[in-house]
Parts: structure tokens; C-alpha cells; sequence
């Protein structure tokens, strides 16, 4: 039995029946794993993390970037202070509060160590979590699913877009929501009508296939969120603007962000709605700034801004669920620290990622930080991924999610995490 | 083994028993599923009264086909520096309405500021997305369509970028189908110089770093299209290019672009010297080109010009890399999403050996062992594109509005030209089957199924005409106790969303 079979196997058999008490069970008197909550959002295109988190206090990230670079603290659009050295976008003015609670995180110079600058190949190494390797078939969201203990609810492991993406591609089930309804209010489709769905049950339903499986998970996912949007809830805001999501629909998945983007008040409605669902998974494009990226405003700032805004809508969405979740917010590779000629910025590597969560130590920039002078660029131009993003990963599944430590190098094969990445930038 | 057990599980519903899945029968229908978008009724009939071989090659050489019914193609779109002045021409008069409408305090001027530019878009885009559905369905160049298709992908552009909203109809019409069946290095060089190609990944901007043009306006290398083009279209990600080998073919292309005037970021065609370039109105400036020398991929070039890009493309075609990495394309669009290396070595051999004759690595992947193999037969998943066309072409009926398809193909994640990233869309099952869009399939075939989709009304197809144009009647058991029993008016639509017509 090789390492995927048995995944196979571990997802549906045993764990699917019960869970192995004791293996799973220690909880340090906390909260047990099945409560605990991880959101994935990648940025795809290369978000500027340069310009998210801004190394405001040193001068070469101005001479580096005189047309976009963002102005200091208190100036006109200037980044917000954070430890005296970063600073944030301003445009990301709405999640200062959860920095100052110390819920909000970051770790710089973070990401893959695969040096690619190839969009397709670096988003593809972030999703399998295997870097470098072009024959990881599953993607690391799929494999925690896989390793998480319960399985309760048909919508467990939800993926908000019209395609299943690289990232949850693999044996275990994932629910895909394409364009979420209005509150309640479900449009009834062919397969609600009991006798249809009955001819369609008995042509898929004693399949063991994929066609089989996914036509099963797709039926009970499908009842399941006609229950849960379907049911008025007191917590939602009357403004939902749930035709927005149409057009997450229309760009496969990863839509450009617009504004009043509702993808925060939808996806924490479906977690308030259903205790069972644990992984969410969202994709945002656009980030692509080879092209006027702007600063304080322009380009970049209007994807940061409905960003930020849906972040706190989910935030606030999730209400005392947000103690056990953990939000990380990331993207293939970072971009050139240098601006370009077209007063943007080309594929580069390292970048920074975020977290957000109840249980974060926030209110810091960490990792490890060498400066922008070209011997500590990475080829004399980016920033060096000083820290692999699994390290990120696999510290908040085994202190966050409580993950085994066998669990989590199912999750990453042949990944050592070097430690604690939580130091001081 | 999961194999072995699916093909025994096959049986006859209608029509005679056979002992290998790949009788004649199974071998039209393989046939014409690959080749085509999918039977049509009669098709496996005339299959079998010509012959598959003179079928194949009938498809591998559409202008020599006789065709017995009469098909209106689309009109093609017009060319590319016609559409860029509609663009321009209603740009002007929506500015001027502007200025008009800015005197007075009138509500609806405002929302007729864009009436021009946003009536172009619309009527261009309707008219090309569904040009792209009618000759999918209609046109009896079958494998011409199927492999514009294919190319399309292969160098994807996606009209949600800028004025390739209008370009990306002419661009399928002029530098892809033209050369679908035809040489290699002819589709590298169309698309290199059509201008939703140029747009679409920056080298409008891509110009020499040592010359800022007057005004100040930004200038410099844009690696994007030139890694792009190593990446995807010719030589593979691991087609052993260096980021130097980026940066050099990004100093070869500098120069190549577009005369849309500076405010779209292109070459302002009054102050330059510009020359037209390529057949599809892409210009060339020297004053943004770099002449220096430059290595790419070990082989030397000098600075001369635009003969540079024709230098570069040429090396690049020549390339081992781009041979295999096409014919490994070809082979899983074709045989399987996993093909076998054997195969790939052989297809890029005479891939090498024909100097990249598509329609020669075609009649060659269309005459292997692999190709017929009983393990390759309705073994792909049909993405959304597939499932739609085969749809209609086995109902035999046109669509009378196509926005209900299109808006179909939006929700299964595979809008029509619609794909955000360059690298287009994929033909494996990993990347479309999946439960969510399986289930608006379900939906979609139930509509196919009772004649009703959107505001499509036709009469359903009878389901045992439908069963034997899908597949000569085979289906198994269970499918087909299923239909059976089911009530009439469903039975056809039990057998559009069965697990093998999701499969081709």
C-alpha cells in the first residue's frame, strides 16, 4: 500500500467510521480538533507583498521603488505603523483593529523555496505543497481533510468557486460552491425534483468511481447548503449582495475582487450554519501588477480594499467561532523589489503571508528579515523566501488545528519543519 | 483493475454482441468522438459506408473534403487594425458625446458615456462566442474545429483583458484556424505577431531599458510575454531555459507592439518610426528595440532588428523541447491525460522529423497502437466545451439562442475565451469532474433530455435514436435498466447525463 492508497484507505474507512479515540483525542482540555477552523485565501498573480507590508523605515525600499513605493506613516495615504519599521497598506486600514488585539499576524520573506517565477508552476507548488515536484497528484488542503478525525457534515471541507482547485484536487471530498444563493431563497433545479433525482440516483449512486463519488458528495453537499442558505438567519446582513458572487462564478474560480465583494458574510454564514464545516478555501486574481500598480491608492490598493472589507465581514461573520479559526492569506511568490518600467513590479519570490485568527500571536511581523540591499536579494532582486510557507502551515495545524504530528507529514511528505517560525522580523 | 472490471461491465443494449470493445462498431464511435465533437445522428453510418481511414483523412485535410450537406460558417471576423479603428472611431464619438453631455445635468448622460465602446463589445463578443459554438456543432471540418480548439488553449488569451475584447474572435479567426492542421512554427509566428497576442502579455510594453522615449512615459523590459512563450507555447516548463534565456528573448522581442497611441501604454505612432510587421497589423518600432547582441539558448544573435524575432522563433520550433513538449500535449488531448512516454517519443520524433507538420504527427497519433488501444477508449472526461457541443450534435438540433450555452459553460467554470491565465484550459478529469459542476450537468442533461434549455424549445430526441448516435446503443447494464424504466419523457434525458455520455 503506497502513501496515497493508504490515504484512500485512512479517509474512507476507519477515521470515516469512527474516529480512533485516543489517537486523535488529546485535546490539553481545549477545544477538541473537530471545532477548530482553517480559511486558505491565495492571492493568485503574485500579490506585492512589499507593498502590504512595507519596510517603510528602511530608505533602500525607496530608492528601490520611487514611483510606488508607499509614503511614511501620517503622510497623505502613507502606510499605517506597525512595529516602527513596517508598515501596512492603507487600504488595509479595517484589519488594524485585529492587529492591535493581536490577532493579526504576518510572517515576511515568507513562501515557496522552488525558485520558479512562473505563475502556473509556483501556484501549482503552493497547492500540492510539494515544491519542485510536478508528480504530487493531490493538493495539501485535500490531504488535511484526509487527516482531520471527523466526519460529520457533507460540507466539511468547502471550496467556494465553480471548479475544484489544484490545492483540494485528491481523494477526500470536498464541497464546491460556484455562486452561493440568496438567503432564502434556493432556485429550484431539475435534480430537486424527487423523480428526476431518483433516475440520476440509481445511474450514479451504486458506483464506486470517481463519477460515483462525486455525484455523492455533490448530492449531499448540495442538500446540505439548500438547508443552511436556505434558512433566514438573524445574523445576516439584509445588504448581501449575493449576486455579487455571480461573478466569482465567471472567472473560474479565482475572481477579480470588486467592491462589497460578500464572500466574507457568505462563507462565515455557511460555518455558522453547519458546526461540521472546518476547511474553507478561496481564490482571488488580479494581482498580476506588472502595470501602474499605484501606491497608497491605485491598482493595488482597490484589490486590497474589498480585501480587507470582506476579511472583516467574515471575521465578524464568524463571531465566537473566530477563537478557534485560523484565516492565512497567501500568494505564489512575491514580486520584484525593484519597480519596473512600467511603474509596477515582475514575478519574484519571496513574500509575505498573513494570519489572522483567535488564537495568532499577533501583533508582530515576523520572520527572518535581511534587508533589501542587493547581496541580501535573492538574485540581486527579490526577496528571499527565508521562510518556506509549509513551515507556516504545519505550526498552525499542530498548534492551531492540534493536528498529530504524523497527521501534518501527511499533509506535507518529506517536509521537515526547521521549528518555530514565529521569530522576530 | 478498476479498468478491466469497466469493460467487462459493458454490454450490448442494442445492436449485435461483441468480444473486444474496439470491433468496428466501438472504433467509428472512438473515431468520431476523438475526431469530432461527437456523432451527430447518420454519422456512424457514414463512417462505416466510407471507411475510418478515409474518414481520417478526409479530417486531416478539410479543403479536399466534398461536403454533402451545405453548412454556412460564421462569417470570419474582421481583421485585427480593423476592429483596433471601430474601437478608436467609438472611442472619439463616445468622447465627443461626453463633452456634449457635460453641459447639461441630465442623468442619463452619464450612463451614455461608454454607449459606443460598450455597444462594440457587446455585439463583437456575442457575434464571436457564438460563431465558436455554431462551427463546433456545425461545421463538418470536425477535426479543424477540434484542433483550433486545441491551439487555442495552447496559446490562450482571455478577452476579459482590455481591447482584447474585441481582438480575440480575429485572433482564433486569423492565427489559429488557418494553420490548426498545418506547420508549427506558422501558429508560433501568427500568434507572436497578432496584436491580442502582444496585449494580452505585455509586449506592447516590453521596450529597451536604455531608451526612454521623450515625454518621460514609462519604458523598460516586460519579461511577460517572452516567458510565456518558452514556457507554454514551445519549449515546456522544463524545457531546459535558463531566467537569463527569459531576459534575452525579452530583449529580442523589445520593439514589438502595437501603434495604439500612449494613452493605452503602446507606441505613439506620430512621433516614432514604426514599420508593420506580420500580416495582422503588429508594428515594429526601433527606436524601443534593444540592438545588442544576444544569446539565447546558447546560440548567438545578432542586433539586427526585427529578423531577431524571426531568428528566435526558429530556434525555439527547432527545439527537442518543443517537439516533445507538443506532442505530449497532442497525446493527452487525444489518447489520455496520462499518455504514454512511448508514444510522446514517437509523435515528437516526427514531429522533429517533419520540422513540426501537425497534420503528419496527427495521421500518426491518429495510426498508433495507443490511440486504438481498448484502455484509451472512453477514457477522457469531457470538459464543459465537449459536453455542451456533443450535446447538441447528438440531439441534432441548433440551438436557437446560444446565451443559454454560454451561460452554461460560465457556470462549469469554462467560459467561452474566457480563461484568465495563459496557460488555457485543461482536457483532464482532474481538472472538470468534480461534484458540484457533475450536478449542473445533471440539470443541463434533464433540459437536453425533455427539449428545453433556457429558451431552447426542440423536440427531444427519442431515446433509442439518441442511444445508438451516442454510442451505437452500447451503455452499461445498469444504465440501461435505468432508462428503460423510467418514465418516458425522461429516458432521453437519463441517457445525456449518464456516466458514459460524460465520457468520450
Amino acid at each position: 500500500m503506497n502513501r496515497r492508497d493508504f490515504l484512500k484507505w485512512a479517509a474512507s474507512s476507519v477515521f470515516a467510521l469512527s474516529p480512533i479515540p485516543g489517537a486523535w483525542a488529546f485535546t490539553n482540555g481545549k477545544e477538541s480538533i473537530d471545532s477548530k477552523k482553517l480559511i486558505v485565501i491565495l492571492l493568485r498573480g503574485g500579490a506585492d507583498g512589499l507593498n502590504v507590508v512595507a519596510p517603510y523605515g528602511d530608505s533602500r525600499y525607496y530608492d528601490l521603488r520611487p514611483r510606488i513605493a508607499l509614503s511614511k506613516p501620517g503622510s497623505d495615504s502613507g502606510v499605517l505603523n506597525l512595529d516602527g519599521y513596517f508598515g501596512l497598506h492603507p487600504a488595509l486600514a479595517p484589519l488594524m483593529p485585529y492587529w492591535n488585539n493581536k490577532s493579526l499576524a504576518f510572517v515576511h520573506a515568507c513562501g515557496s523555496p522552488d525558485p520558479s517565477r512562473s505563475h502556473f508552476d509556483a501556484q501549482d507548488y503552493m497547492e500540492s505543497g510539494v515544491p519542485g515536484s510536478k508528480s504530487e497528484p493531490s493538493g495539501w488542503l485535500n490531504r488535511l481533510v484526509s487527516q482531520l478525525p471527523s466526519k460529520h457534515s457533507p460540507v466539511q471541507a468547502i471550496s467556494i468557486g465553480p471548479t475544484l482547485p489544484r490545492i483540494f484536487s485528491g481523494p477526500a471530498s470536498v464541497a464546491t460552491i460556484a455562486s452561493t444563493n440568496k438567503p432564502g431563497q434556493v432556485t429550484p433545479q431539475a435534480i430537486d425534483k424527487p423523480i428526476i433525482a431518483k433516475g440520476f440516483e440509481e445511474l450514479y449512486g451504486s458506483r464506486q468511481d470517481d463519477l460515483g463519488r462525486a455525484y455523492a458528495e455533490g448530492i449531499a453537499a448540495h442538500k446540505e447548503v439548500n438547508r443552511v442558505l436556505s434558512t433566514p438567519d438573524d445574523a445576516e446582513m439584509a445588504s448581501v449582495e449575493a449576486d455579487k458572487m455571480e461573478q466569482i462564478a465567471a472567472n473560474r474560480g479565482a475572481p477579480v475582487l470588486k467592491r462589497n465583494n460578500p464572500f466574507g458574510k457568505q462563507v462565515s454564514k455557511l460555518f455558522r450554519s453547519d458546526p461540521g464545516v472546518q476547511i474553507a478555501f478561496l481564490d482571488f486574481g488580479g494581482w498580476d501588477t506588472h502595470v501602474n500598480e499605484g501606491t497608497g491608492v491605485g491598482q493595488l490598493a482597490n484589490k486590497l480594499t474589498p480585501l480587507a472589507t470582506g476579511l472583516v465581514d467574515l471575521i465578524e461573520g464568524l463571531g465566537p467561532l473566530y477563537a478557534n479559526t485560523t484565516i492565512m492569506v497567501m500568494s505564489e511568490f512575491g514580486r520584484t523589489a525593484k519597480e519596473n518600467g512600467n511603474a509596477g513590479t515582475d514575478h519574484g519570490h519571496g513574500n509575505v503571508m498573513w494570519l489572522l485568527g483567535g488564537e495568532i500571536g499577533g501583533g508582530h511581523v515576523y520572520g527572518r528579515w535581511a534587508g533589501l540591499n542587493n547581496n541580501q536579494l535573492h538574485e540581486s532582486r527579490d526577496l528571499p523566501t527565508s521562510t518556506d510557507f509549509r513551515t507556516v502551515v504545519s505550526t498552525i495545524l499542530g498548534n492551531q488545528i492540534q493536528l498529530p504530528k504524523q497527521a501534518i507529514s501527511n499533509v506535507f511528505p518529506d517536509f521537515q519543519s526547521p521549528g518555530n517560525p514565529f521569530v522576530k522580523a | 483493475m478498476k479498468k478491466l472490471l469497466c469493460l467487462m461491465s459493458l454490454s450490448l443494449f442494442l445492436g449485435s454482441a461483441a468480444s473486444t470493445p474496439l470491433d468496428q462498431d466501438a472504433q467509428i464511435i472512438h473515431v468520431l468522438n476523438r475526431l469530432s465533437f461527437g456523432p451527430r445522428p447518420g454519422d456512424i453510418e457514414r463512417v462505416k459506408e466510407q471507411g475510418i481511414q478515409k474518414y481520417i483523412e478526409e479530417q486531416l485535410n478539410p479543403e479536399s473534403m466534398v461536403i454533402n450537406s451545405p453548412y454556412n460558417a460564421p462569417p470570419a471576423s474582421q481583421p485585427a487594425p480593423q476592429l483596433l479603428r471601430e474601437l478608436q472611431a467609438a472611442r472619439q464619438t463616445d468622447k465627443q458625446n461626453t463633452t456634449a453631455n457635460s453641459t447639461d445635468n441630465n442623468p442619463d448622460g452619464k450612463k451614455k458615456l461608454n454607449a459606443n465602446v460598450g455597444e462594440l463589445y457587446r455585439s463583437e463578443v456575442e457575434r464571436f462566442t457564438t460563431a465558436k459554438l455554431d462551427r463546433a456543432i456545425n461545421s463538418p471540418r470536425q477535426l479543424e474545429e477540434v484542433m483550433t480548439e486545441f491551439w487555442y488553449n495552447h496559446f490562450n488569451i482571455s478577452m476579459n483583458k482590455g481591447i482584447d475584447r474585441v481582438l480575440v474572435g480575429a485572433y482564433e479567426d486569423q492565427a489559429i484556424r488557418p494553420f490548426a492542421l498545418g506547420r508549427f512554427s506558422d501558429i508560433v509566428r501568427a500568434t507572436c505577431y497578432h496584436p491580442a497576442m502582444l496585449f494580452y502579455l505585455d509586449n506592447t510594453l516590453n521596450t529597451s531599458e536604455s531608451k526612454p522615449n521623450a515625454k518621460g512615459k514609462a519604458s523598460g523590459l516586460n519579461e511577460n510575454y517572452a516567458r510565456e512563450l518558452m514556457e507554454l507555447h514551445t519549449l515546456g516548463v522544463d524545457g531546459g531555459y535558463s531566467q537569463n534565456d527569459v531576459i534575452q528573448l525579452a530583449h529580442i522581442l523589445t520593439g514589438l507592439g502595437l501603434n495604439l497611441g500612449q494613452r493605452r501604454g503602446g507606441f505613439n505612432q506620430f512621433n516614432s518610426p514604426v514599420q508593420t510587421i506580420g500580416p495582422f497589423g503588429a508594428v515594429f518600432n526601433s527606436n524601443k528595440h534593444d540592438f545588442g547582441p544576444k544569446v539565447l539558448l546558447g546560440h548567438r544573435i545578432e542586433g539586427t532588428g526585427e529578423g531577431e524575432i524571426e531568428q528566435a522563433i526558429d530556434i525555439l520550433c527547432k527545439s527537442p523541447a518543443t517537439a516533445h513538449h507538443i506532442s505530449y500535449q497532442l497525446a493527452q488531448y487525444f489518447v489520455a491525460d496520462k499518455p504514454s512516454p512511448e508514444l510522446v517519443n514517437k509523435l515528437a520524433a516526427r514531429f522533429s522529423q517533419t520540422n513540426g507538420n501537425i497534420r503528419a504527427v496527427l495521421a500518426d497519433l491518429f495510426a498508433s497502437p495507443e490511440f486504438w488501444s481498448a484502455e484509451n477508449d472512453k477514457n477522457k472526461y469531457k470538459a464543459p466545451f465537449r459536453y455542451v457541443v456533443s450535446s447538441f450534435r447528438a440531439a441534432g438540433v441548433e440551438p436557437q439562442d446560444f446565451r443559454a450555452l454560454k451561460q452554461f459553460l460560465t457556470a462549469q467554470g469554462e467560459p467561452l475565451y474566457g480563461c484568465l491565465t495563459p496557460d488555457g484550459y485543461k482536457n483532464t478529469k482532474e481538472a472538470w469532474l468534480n461534484p458540484d459542476a457533475l450536478l449542473k450537468r445533471l440539470n443541463f442533461a434533464t433540459g437536453m433530455g425533455i427539449g428545453r434549455v433556457a429558451n431552447n424549445r426542440f423536440d427531444p430526441p427519442e431515446y433509442r435514436r439518441l442511444g445508438a448516435t451516442i454510442s451505437g446503443g452500447v451503455f452499461s447494464p445498469n444504465t440501461v435498466a435505468v432508462v428503460v424504466k423510467q418514465p418516458q419523457q425522461l429516458q432521453s434525458a437519463m441517457l445525456f447525463g449518464s456516466p458514459e455520455f460524460m465520457m468520450y
